[in-house]
């Protein structure tokens, strides 16, 4: 099996993407030449040990990040080549994040964190529907800080949906959860990508997750070492860690 | 319900999680901005009010006064190129008699037209009537002096015109563009008790005063454009044969000149005073922004990631500060307004005018706003540049930790306690910070020093003026210049103790293009009276020859010692004289020249002649002594230097103290908001290191120590560079503050020293230990699982 499943079109065509970071006098090698592809509403989770260069490759793809050589395409668009203003337009119209840490607002509600994203973005779903959708319409007013961990990467996981991301990229979002918790988040996460028909990437070191996607990347040392296609999805409530 | 942006939401509730700061940023702004309300809103309504009266009633552009000359000269003076109107008229000094008041004052009476008003200069009638033709004793009264005596219509008082004693009845009360500013012949300081303008008929006037078809005072308006020089020039070649004492344009028109220098001093005060507020403002935003955008590093990350521009970013930023210079903005300018209005309250009593209304006009509000907004602006923008610039790949990142070395103190080998090093490695390692911090409070020092230098300067200037120079008790000025015979008669006036001639002279002082034309004063060559004292307190003796003056007068007409300079005498033969200037002298009042009497005789070719002369007087016998000079037909003018001394001390109160107490309450705001805002960041910094050490057993005392070490560290930083903020900006202030009308000198007692130190010390322990009391409430659990 080829790292290309192009199921119903590509998404992303990354080509020789290297990353390399200046830390005083240290190099350090973050990513080494990366190639692959993402299909639309395909589900794929990047495997791999802390130091892999998971963050770094998905920082890139959701443009945060710029490679240092190589070149991303998005439907077809380089991204290495945009500037700044137009990495900012494509994360606000195409991309939703989610992250480890959740990175609320924490002087603003829940669906007031949402709002933030609906403010900015054309056609988004009401705030309300994005929480409904993970489970939380009945906690919309409530701050971050009266909120439990898994509630809250709910919040950020509804802020990441509501704007209909064509991309959802998240970074660890249950490494900071207990399992229980961590499989409400994932459901959720797994809900957006079917019924939005999301194209979304999942970082994790938890090789349990692998299991609920459609492929799974896992890097090593900056490089892909495998591409695997599940013959079966599990959904988040039959993984086992 | 109004939408508001979540952006705008957050906004919102972050200003309220950092209340205590933004609280005592915004009072330093509206500080500033108070001040630049209040001088700015003081200068328009003088400006507008000025302005108004001058054209309404007609303010001459030329004054000029003489001797006498014939009414026909009209013509001529009407015919110089520019004159618009000419006004002619009889003004004379004598002295009055008013019930219920031992001194005698000073009237200055003014003819006035019976029938018909003034064509220049005209008078506004406040209360009365205007007077009638053939009533030779009816007068209108300055409403000043008027007030200071109780005097109403229909009231009476009693002047010695021309050696007669006369009763005259007050029928009106009257102000004029012409008398704004009213100060006493030959002194400074404005005493509405002894000196009082009579408005008075013209054909009455003349003839007690020998001036029937003549007159003695010009004054003159101009077409727009015409050269007030030019047509003083030629008027001055009209009226010398008569005794031309040489004309004065507007500009030096004594009241004209005390309200226009007022003015400026309001405008220079309006830019410098809000200038360092807002700069202390813009300072304590960007310490305050710095911090606030570290802590806020995710979320700036996370919007960042959501799609938010960098300049959607820096702008809601930028508007966290732009709301807290906008609240400070708000309080200032209601401030400002209030104490405004205070101050109109003062003027009120220095300048009369028909009506001073107090007036904030909307462009001095929206400017205040402006500036205020400006100094925000800047403020956040360096911070927020910095924070917004940041990848968003490195933004998602924790911060860094900081770097830390050991302290310079500590390289130098010195042991220190832990809570010590921890002190002076963090001052090293954000040496910018801790700078803004000694700048502030500097200020903060400085300000504090520079009003009790002030107060002291103006204490100063009295006790020198009132001890050291005018040690005379009375001061009489003649009619005409009399003989030596003149003398022995005043020494043998009740309880005169001792007495010294004064021979003064109206004089056009000329060097080379320059000329100025005042009182040159004759006076024995040490006087021990009336005495030249320079600025080291010294009395200064006058040579046998030669002309002396004081140094301002010297940098008006250009000339060192050693130089010659022309002495146009404008009166009696008018002889013009070369005379070498001998010595100038840093004198702290008024502009003056001097000569040794005898000096003076023989320049102008008189015998002993005198034209007034100063008084030692028993005390006892002030009384008896009053009421003979009341009846002397000889005395034009009597001064009294207690009178005066007391004026002085009035209006220093009334005015320098509030001053005063303006600086100390910014000063302190100032110092607090500085002090605070250092104390809320070093704890928001190292909330999580103080909870550990509280965790690890640490008393709160000794966790205490640690912040507030910081502090008192920096604020003992402050004092040197607070003296020489302090120093300078009084050295710069009583600069700009010193005219012809005074000097100021620069005096720091250990006094002021100690009191600025102290009370900023104060302001910065109390704002300390506001801090100090949130460490109990130090939640060691959430803080050490906080993630930095």
């Amino acid at each position: 099996m080829s790292a290309d499943t192009a199921t119903n079109g590509l998404v992303f065509e990354a080509r020789g993407i290297t990353k390399v970071y200046h830390m005083g006098e240290v190099e350090v090698h973050a990513l080494r030449g990366v190639d692959l592809t993402l299909g639309a509403r395909e589900f794929v989770v990047f495997l791999g040990p802390s130091g892999s260069g998971k963050s770094t490759l998905l920082n890139i793809l959701g443009g945060l990040d710029t490679p240092t050589s190589g070149h991303v395409l998005y439907h077809g668009r380089d991204l290495t080549e945009a500037d700044e203003g137009e990495l900012t337009l494509y994360r606000r119209r195409h991309v939703g994040f989610v992250f480890q840490f959740y990175n609320l607002i924490p002087s603003l509600t829940a669906r007031e964190n949402v709002a933030l994203v609906t403010e900015i973005v054309e056609d988004p779903m009401p705030p309300e529907e994005a929480l409904r959708l993970v489970g939380l319409g009945a906690r919309l007013d409530h701050f971050p800080a009266q909120l439990s961990g898994g509630e809250q990467q709910r919040v950020a996981i509804a802020r990441a949906i509501a704007k209909r991301p064509a991309v959802l990229l998240c970074d660890e979002p249950t490494g900071a959860l207990d399992i229980s918790t961590g499989i409400v988040v994932l459901e959720a996460i797994a809900r957006a990508n079917q019924e939005l028909g999301t194209c979304t990437a999942v970082i994790t070191h938890n090789a349990a997750i692998a299991a609920m996607a459609d492929r799974v990347i896992r890097l090593s040392d900056g490089h892909v070492a495998s591409v695997e296609a599940n013959a079966t999805k599990r959904s988040p409530g039959e993984l086992q860690w | 319900m109004v939408r508001v942006a979540p952006l705008d939401r957050k906004l919102l509730r972050d200003l309220v999680e950092m209340k205590g700061q933004a609280l005592a940023i915004a009072s330093v702004v509206a500080a500033g901005v108070a001040m630049f309300v209040t001088y700015h809103s003081n200068f328009d309504s003088l400006r507008r009010t000025q302005g108004a009266y001058y054209e309404r009633y007609r303010f001459a552009d030329v004054f000029a006064s003489l001797k006498r000359a014939p009414q026909r000269l009209e013509e001529r003076i009407a015919d110089i190129p520019g004159v618009a109107q000419v006004d002619l008229r009889v003004v004379a000094d004598v002295t009055l008699d008013v019930e219920g008041y031992d001194e005698p004052a000073t009237g200055r009476l003014i003819s006035v037209p019976a029938e018909g008003r003034p064509r220049l200069n005209e008078v506004f009638l406040r209360q009365g009537r205007w007077i009638e033709p053939g009533r030779p004793d009816e007068v209108v009264v300055s409403e000043a002096f008027a007030n200071a005596h109780h005097l109403v219509p229909g009231g009476r008082l009693a002047a010695l015109i021309n050696g007669r004693r006369r009763e005259l009845q007050v029928v009106g009360l009257g102000l004029s563009p012409e008398y704004v500013y009213i100060i006493p012949p030959g002194e400074l300081i404005p005493d509405d008790r002894r000196f009082g303008i009579l408005y008075m008929e013209r054909r009455a006037l003349g003839a007690a005063f020998d001036m029937e078809g003549g007159f003695n005072d010009v004054s003159l308006s101009l077409v727009p454009g015409a050269s007030a020089e030019e047509a003083i020039a030629r008027l001055d070649r009209v009226l010398q044969p008569y005794g031309g004492r040489g004309a004065v344009p507007r500009r030096l028109q004594i009241s004209h000149w005390t309200l226009d220098n007022e003015l400026a001093q309001l405008q220079s005060f309006g830019i410098l005073v809000p200038a360092i507020f807002l700069g202390v403002a813009a300072f304590l935003l960007n310490v305050a922004m710095t911090r606030a955008l570290a802590i806020q590093r995710p979320q700036i990350a996370a919007l960042k990631a959501l799609g938010y521009s960098n300049r959607e970013i820096g702008w809601h930023y930028v508007k966290w500060s732009l709301v807290i210079a906008f609240a400070g903005a708000l309080v200032g300018i209601g401030g400002g307004a209030w104490l405004g209005r205070g101050m109109i309250a003062i003027y009120n009593g220095f300048f009369r005018f028909p009506i001073l209304l107090y007036r904030l006009s909307a462009s001095v509000a929206v400017n205040a706003s402006l500036v205020a907004l400006a100094a925000g602006a800047v403020g956040a923008l360096l911070a927020v540049r910095r924070a917004v610039r940041i990848p968003p790949a490195e933004a998602m990142r924790p911060e860094p930790p900081a770097r830390y070395r050991t302290s310079f103190v500590e390289s130098r080998g010195l042991r220190l306690t832990h809570a010590t090093r921890m002190v002076l490695r963090n001052v090293e390692r954000q040496p910018a910070r801790a700078l803004a911090t000694v700048v502030g409070i500097s200020f903060a020092v400085g300000i504090l020093l520079f009003g009790f230098v002030f107060l002291d300067a103006m204490e100063l200037l009295a006790e020198v003026q009132f001890s050291l120079v005018q040690r005379q008790d009375v001061t009489v000025s003649f009619v005409e210049p009399a003989s030596s015979r003149a003398l022995h008669e005043v020494a043998s006036l009740p309880g005169v103790m001792a007495v010294e001639p004064v021979r003064t002279v109206a004089v056009r002082l000329r060097h080379g293009h320059r000329h100025r034309t005042l009182a040159l004063s004759g006076m024995p060559a040490r006087p021990q009276l009336s005495r030249i004292v320079d600025l080291e307190g010294r009395a200064v003796s006058l040579p046998p020859e030669g002309l002396m003056m004081s140094r301002i007068l010297g940098q008006v007409l250009g000339v060192t010692p050693g130089d010659e300079v022309v002495v146009e005498v404008l009166e009696g033969a008018r002889p013009v004289r070369a005379v070498k200037v001998v010595g100038l002298v840093d004198d702290y009042m008024g502009v003056a020249a001097w000569m040794e009497i005898g000096a003076l005789h023989r320049m102008l070719r008189e015998a002993q002649t005198l034209s007034g002369a100063q008084m030692m007087v028993d005390p006892r016998a002030l009384d008896a002594l009053y009421r003979r000079l009341k009846a002397l037909p000889r005395v034009a003018g009597v001064a009294v230097t207690q009178a005066a001394r007391d004026a002085f001390r009035r209006i220093m109160a009334q005015n320098f103290e509030i001053i005063t107490i303006f600086n100390v309450s910014f000063a302190v705001i100032i110092a607090f908001g500085v002090v605070y805002n250092s104390a809320r960041i070093s704890l928001s910094e190292r909330s999580r290191e103080l909870a550990s050490l509280r965790v690890l057993g640490f008393t709160i005392a000794e966790i205490s120590l640690i912040l507030l070490g910081e502090l008192a560290l920096l604020t003992l930083l402050s004092v040197v560079p607070g003296l020489l903020v302090g120093w300078g900006l009084s050295l710069f202030v009583l600069r700009s503050f010193s005219s012809e009308v005074y000097r100021i000198p620069l005096v720091v007692t250990s006094a002021n020293v100690a009191w600025s130190i102290l009370t900023v010390v104060a302001a910065a322990t109390v704002s300390g230990l506001a801090v100090r009391r949130k460490l109990d409430r130090l939640d060691l659990v959430a803080v050490l699982k906080t993630r930095e």
